[in-house]
């Protein structure tokens, strides 16, 4: 009993940090719609700014002095950040803005490495709280117990801001409707800074106060990240008491299974996340979500059309040169024109279901790596000849996509995007932990393709011609009668259903047909490199196309596989100096205030004005990308 | 549809930029490395600077077979897909004669087999995974660093020298922790068949709960402790368990962290008594044949050693040695020249590369740890060939795939 309810304390004093990261991830959602993958950087700012702070300043008063000041510093850096790179591009379609939080990921990291340098810190000890007492005999360190007491007075603190306070008021309000609440005159620009700022502050406190407990290192940002997903989705999105009890209810469970299921470290989170959604579909706390505004944000879409005359010339010329480009190419640029075309149809894949379906998936590398761990188990395990394997990769992704899409598709919008990535998570810690089958970490080597696709140029060939293949069946499919289905569902379910048409099949259908279309991408990739690793199948693998997908322009049917090209060939050159992810961050940054619709969707604009006439109303011919 | 063809013109112009290097008498004679320079900043650059130092020696000796070495460094961000990309480009269009880096034994996996499959020579430094040169080896890739197996078995010699029969094991839940943990009971139950092992924790790897991973050890009442934690891990496991007593009339036997990395974040805080493997730099005395690099690496680059970076420093100085010997810069006459390659006068005394496995001999430093002056150091340390530790030369043929 004794040990019992130690470890209930224990989970208590880990909820701490994980609920104030939370709750500020919530809270910036909730008004601004935002999905803020910059929190975790935040929270790691929050932990160096404190070590410094604290290393300047002495004793009690210094230790959470240093705290506080931390907290202050990262809410006017979230403020900052939230003036100069959100506020041009609230206006951007839904989940855009993801991008460019992206952006500041890089930005943060790079910068935190040149300030701080790349050695771990330890985090200094809080003054009088070293040591333990004994509670029934067991020892619970005193810093602990302090932690469970402050996180009820921060939740306390929210509370009275959110309900007795005007601005409280406005934040309820912004949650509930925001077009109304700028429609009555508050000044949405200054609401939003605000809370982005507060929300920040909130990440900055949490990395400070778990300082005593850790410490500060460069990878604390995406270690927290996706702890703190799960908790605002489990308590719902917007939801402040719904991220206590969540972060309560994780970190309690998460310290049950370290004791009696200690293999279960890496899913177990995972696992209560895709249960608690597929039971409660909006959270424990959460409302259902106010109808998703996908397609309507911003500029009406223009029709999509088929190719004019002049970009099919224009796209018969490109495929060309690259029929021809062994030619004259050395054999480096083949190598990376396969991985161009590969990634290509990845995001092709991904914006498919994105662009025309409305469905944002963040577990999209599943069907990646799935493809992928296909073809390499089936030539391992089956000595299945490579051709086979090639050829069923796709196949058993799709079906893999199809059992996983069966339960999202229930969800819609970022419930969906989040029970994804949950299932994403389930397959990716398959592959980490069933050694003897997948390899674990260590993956599965010498999986190369058949003699007569050794040589880099047969290859070069092959992926062309399944690559680009595959592209042009899913533009095919935009075109087809299944395409214009499913963007009636995207833009109307209502009323797409009313004209007859079964909304989740088609969306199911699609789910499917794009995983197996990334499973292809997957097979091609693993015969390229000979090997596949537990990393294609990660999160940080399904942000690459999810950023790609948006950067090239989520409206737009070429967006995917410019947005690939685009990213693969920059990264390629920039990643020879030294601080490129500044560097790659900040351009991504640059090109989202630049072109809110996205690389094509600008280039689109562009032509339009040239042409003389306004997007949307009168479009002539060829420019419909 | 502009935008497809400006991005390609974009892309063309700047693949454009490096024009193929073509050997050359006289011209530099390159070396490509990859490693994890943004992911894993604080283990790959003193790794960087033990390259730097030691071709600042070569080229300034007259550099190999009368040309200067060069090393081009390229981060890969611990992917590895990335790497085999770099990789190939290194070779294809920087002129490199091989392959080196990686510190991650994934990443170092898949440059194997890559190598492997063109036929490049791949100098696997840093990774730890016993599979690179055993179960997975292959006639093109070399190792460096004593292995896991090889670092767990000298651990599991100590602890079968004390009484302790119950022992508990904690390791983050991947490749390398699973494969210390059964390195280790294995050599441990050879040596000492009453063992008993009471409890096996699997944090994840870098985020460990270290409070909920103590207690659950502390239940198990071990009489000793195996951890393979390393990184932030540890030094949360340290605090917590230092905090809760878990130590407390405990052996602890734990898989490198006397290595400079894991040990100096620790500060003063350094678990003392723990026995451990690592790199006692500042315990070289003179005469000792690693004291002249320690010495000439602070001076270099005004910062004291890491492991990495006496690793680093081996890394160029095998290449130098293999490519000297090899006469040539060709792929088969570099390979042939490594296998049963000795190089002489190195930190470690002479360096060799077994033909049997491509396996070199660098050991590992095998010590106590204590605090001194606020700071851990290894005490009571011996530097331990690997030789004794290895399985058997038929054991290791069977494991290998036929060349």
């Amino acid at each position: 009993m004794a040990f019992f309810l130690a470890q209930i304390l224990n989970g208590l004093a880990n909820a701490s940090a994980l609920f104030l990261v939370a709750s500020g991830l919530s809270l910036i959602f909730g008004v601004t719609r935002v999905v803020n993958f910059a929190h975790g950087s935040f929270y790691m700012l929050g932990a160096f700014i404190g070590v410094t702070l604290m290393e300047m300043l002495p004793g009690h008063v210094g230790f959470w002095g240093a705290i506080l000041l931390t907290g202050l510093a990262v809410g006017l850096i979230g403020a900052i950040v939230e003036m100069i790179v959100l506020r041009p591009i609230y206006r951007a379609p839904e989940l855009f803005q993801l991008v460019a939080t992206f952006g500041v990921i890089l930005v943060i990291q790079d910068l935190a490495l040149m300030i701080w340098g790349a050695a771990d810190r330890m985090g200094p000890r809080a003054p009088g709280l070293r040591g333990v007492v004994r509670l029934w005999g067991e020892p619970i360190p005193k810093y602990d117990l302090a932690l469970i007491a402050i996180t009820p007075l921060v939740l306390l603190g929210l509370w009275y801001l959110i309900t007795r306070t005007r601005v409280g008021i406005l934040i309820r309000a912004a949650t509930q409707d925001r077009e109304m609440v700028g429609a009555l005159g508050v000044n949405q620009a200054w609401l939003f800074t605000g809370v982005f700022a507060l929300g920040s502050a909130l990440a900055g406190l949490g990395g400070a106060l778990q300082l005593p407990k850790g410490g500060a290192d460069l990878l604390m940002d995406f270690n927290i990240l996706g702890p703190a997903f799960v908790v605002v989705v489990i308590g719902g999105m917007g939801s402040l008491p719904g991220a206590f009890l969540a972060a309560i209810l994780i970190s309690v469970l998460g310290v049950f299974g370290v004791t009696y299921l200690p293999q279960s470290t890496l899913v177990l989170m995972f696992v209560v996340m895709a249960i608690v959604l597929i039971v409660r579909p909006y959270g424990l706390l959460g409302r259902e979500e106010v109808a998703g505004e996908h397609g309507q944000v911003g500029r009406p879409e223009p029709p999509i059309r088929p190719y004019g005359q002049t970009a099919r010339l224009v796209v018969m010329a490109l495929v060309g040169a690259l029929l021809l480009l062994p030619l004259v190419a050395e054999t480096f640029v083949q190598i990376l024109v396969i991985d161009i075309v590969i990634f290509a149809l990845f995001a092709a894949s991904l914006h498919f279901i994105l662009g025309s379906g409305g469905l944002v998936s963040f577990g999209h590398a599943a069907f990646f790596g799935g493809g992928a761990y296909a073809a390499a188990l089936l030539v391992r395990h089956a000595s299945a000849p490579m051709e086979v394997a090639f050829l069923l990769a796709p196949l058993l992704a799709g079906v893999l996509a199809l059992g996983i899409g069966w339960f999202c598709i229930r969800l819609s919008g970022v419930y969906f995007a989040m029970l994804t990535l949950a299932f994403s998570q389930l397959v990716w810690s398959v592959a980490f932990q069933w050694r003897s089958v997948t390899g674990g970490d260590d993956g599965m080597i010498s999986i190369w393709p058949a003699a007569w696709l050794s040589d880099t140029t047969s290859y070069y060939y092959f992926t062309l011609l399944f690559g680009i293949g595959g592209i042009l069946l899913l533009r095919h499919a935009i075109h087809a009668p299944f395409g214009y289905a499913l963007r009636a569902g995207r833009d109307s379910p209502r009323q797409a259903e009313a004209m007859g048409i079964d909304v989740k099949r088609i969306q199911l259908a699609a789910f499917t047909l794009a995983g197996a279309m990334a499973g292809l991408a997957g097979g091609l990739f693993v015969f390229a490199k000979g090997s596949v690793f537990p990393t294609e199948l990660e999160i940080a693998r399904s942000f690459d196309a999810l950023i790609v997908v948006f950067l090239g322009g989520v409206k737009t049917l070429a967006g995917g596989v410019v947005g690939a090209t685009f990213l693969t060939g920059v990264e390629d050159w920039l990643s020879r100096l030294q601080y490129w992810r500044l560097l790659l961050g900040l351009l991504i940054i640059g090109v989202v205030i630049v072109a809110p619709e996205g690389i094509v969707g600008a280039v689109r604009g562009a032509w339009m004005r040239w042409r003389g006439s306004a997007p949307g109303l009168k479009s002539k011919g060829g420019a419909a990308t | 549809m502009n935008l497809h063809r400006r991005a390609i013109l974009a892309f063309a112009a700047f693949t454009a930029i490096a024009p193929a290097a073509v050997a050359q008498e006289g011209d530099p004679i390159v070396i490509g490395e990859i490693n994890h320079y943004t992911r894993m900043a604080a283990f790959a650059e003193p790794y960087r600077k033990g390259i730097e130092l030691a071709l600042d020696e070569i080229n300034s000796d007259g550099g190999v077979l009368g040309r200067p070495l060069e090393f081009v460094f390229r981060d890969d961000q611990g992917d590895p897909a990335e790497a085999v990309r770099i990789a190939g480009e290194l070779m294809t269009r920087e002129g490199a004669v091989m392959l080196t880096g990686s510190i991650l034994s994934n990443v170092g996996l898949a440059l194997s087999s890559f190598a492997a499959e063109r036929g490049y020579v791949y100098l696997a430094a840093e990774p730890l995974a016993d599979s690179l040169v055993w179960t997975s080896g292959n006639p093109y890739t070399f190792r460096l660093r004593a292995s896991t197996w090889v670092q767990a078995a000298m651990l599991a010699e100590r602890a079968a020298e004390t009484d302790a029969t119950r022992f508990a094991t904690i390791a983050p839940n991947y490749a390398y922790g699973t494969d210390a943990v059964e390195a280790f009971k294995e050599n441990l139950t050879r040596l000492k068949p009453d063992v008993e092992f009471v409890g096996e924790q699997w944090p994840a790897l870098f985020n460990i709960d270290a409070g909920s991973e103590v207690q659950a050890l502390e239940r198990a009442k071990p009489d000793a402790i195996f951890n393979v934690t390393f990184g932030t891990d540890l030094a949360r496991f340290v605090r917590e368990g230092g905090d809760r007593g878990l130590f407390d009339g405990r052996d602890v036997y734990s898989l490198l962290s006397g290595e400079p990395e894991y040990l100096e974040p620790l500060g003063d805080e350094a678990p003392e008594g723990w026995t451990v493997t690592g790199y006692p730099w500042y315990a070289l005395e003179d005469g000792d044949p690693g004291k002249p690099f320690v010495d000439a690496y602070e001076e270099f680059t005004g910062e004291t050693p890491m492991i990495g970076s006496l690793v680093g420093y081996l890394t160029a100085v095998s290449i130098a040695g293999a490519i000297e010997k090899a006469g040539s810069t060709e792929t088969e006459a570099i390979r042939e020249a490594f296998e049963g390659l000795t190089v002489a006068d190195t930190p470690i005394g002479e360096l060799n590369y077994r033909e049997i496995d491509n396996q070199s001999n660098m050991g590992a430093y095998i010590g106590t740890l204590a605090v001194e002056d606020g700071q851990g150091v290894m005490v009571d340390w011996e530097y331990k060939e690997p030789g004794p530790y290895m399985p058997s030369d038929e054991e290791i043929t069977a494991m290998r795939p036929a060349e």
